[in-house]
């Protein structure tokens, strides 16, 4: 890790309210960053997103299993990771939810808007034993050096 | 998070949903699918959701206006949504619902388009 570099985790409840909750934490650290507000509104849909995968498929919404959320922070990007406690997926597993057959769906559409609002995203298997979702978001060149505030709220792998 | 509220009001024979808040997982998909489901089972068969003052959605609020859609549309009735706001507007675009929901700016002309 750089001097720079900055990392936070939490691990949180599968319950609702977590999707909240994470969704929140992120959207101050991106503030914090200097994301734009559009920039700080696609991160916070992304890590709903994320931790709804993790809630619902990922956890199948057991209370026993966990939820893990980690923010790793360099100059050039915010790096978001949600893993869950379930079986794992792969991303070409994934029905196109903008095909004419799944445009009715209820479900199905998360995974896409994460793809969309975020720089990079990946699936991939977590060390929790569930799917590990990782999405970047690069920080733009005149807001780097600009993160030594958010992390100072938060407590390291604090249980929620 | 501020969550959702729901007034419903009667124009001739359209049912017309006035929301506010978010349509996000929990209680605001609960309460929309609730409504939804209470005007339908009292055979309400034109409803057209308000959407002027929701100012977030999720996949989950996405679902649940497909769910409505379909319900309604399983009744022989159509769903209709009016005002939707910018960022609204903007995920309907990207999921290409657009293509699947009839979306009006003026509530007369909303009124007047079901048949």
């Amino acid at each position: 890790m750089t001097p720079q570099a900055k990392h936070l985790e939490v691990i949180l409840d599968t319950h609702v309210e977590s999707v909240n909750l994470a969704e929140e934490m992120c959207l101050r650290v991106a503030e914090a960053i200097g994301f734009s507000e559009d920039e700080c509104y696609r991160i916070g849909m992304s890590v709903r997103e994320g931790v709804i995968n993790a809630f619902h498929y990922g956890n199948q919404e057991k209370p026993d299993k966990k939820i893990h959320l980690a923010v790793d922070l360099t100059t050039e990007k915010m790096t978001i990771h949600v893993m869950d406690e379930g079986k794992g997926f792969r991303l070409e597993d994934v029905p196109d939810p903008l095909a004419e057959e799944n445009l009715l769906s209820t479900s199905g559409r998360g995974i896409f808007l994460m793809r969309t609002f975020m720089d990079e995203f990946n699936v991939v298997p977590g060390k929790t034993g569930g799917a590990e979702i990782i999405m970047v978001k690069k920080i733009p060149p005149s807001n780097n050096g600009n993160h030594g505030s958010p992390t100072s709220d938060a407590t390291p792998k604090q249980e929620a | 998070m501020a969550s959702l509220f729901a007034t419903c009001r009667q124009v001739g024979e359209v049912a017309i949903v006035d929301l506010s808040g978010r349509i996000s997982l929990g209680e605001g998909s609960a309460l929309l699918r609730k409504t939804v489901r209470d005007l339908v089972e009292a055979g309400q068969t034109r409803i057209l959701l308000n959407l002027g003052d929701v100012n977030y959605i999720d996949s989950s609020g996405i679902g649940e206006l497909v769910s409505g859609f379909t319900a309604v549309r399983n009744r022989s009735g159509e769903l209709k949504l009016l005002n939707l706001t910018k960022k609204v507007n903007d995920l309907l675009q990207l999921t290409k619902l657009f293509t699947v929901f009839d979306v009006y700016s003026d509530e007369g002309t909303a009124i007047r388009s079901f048949r």
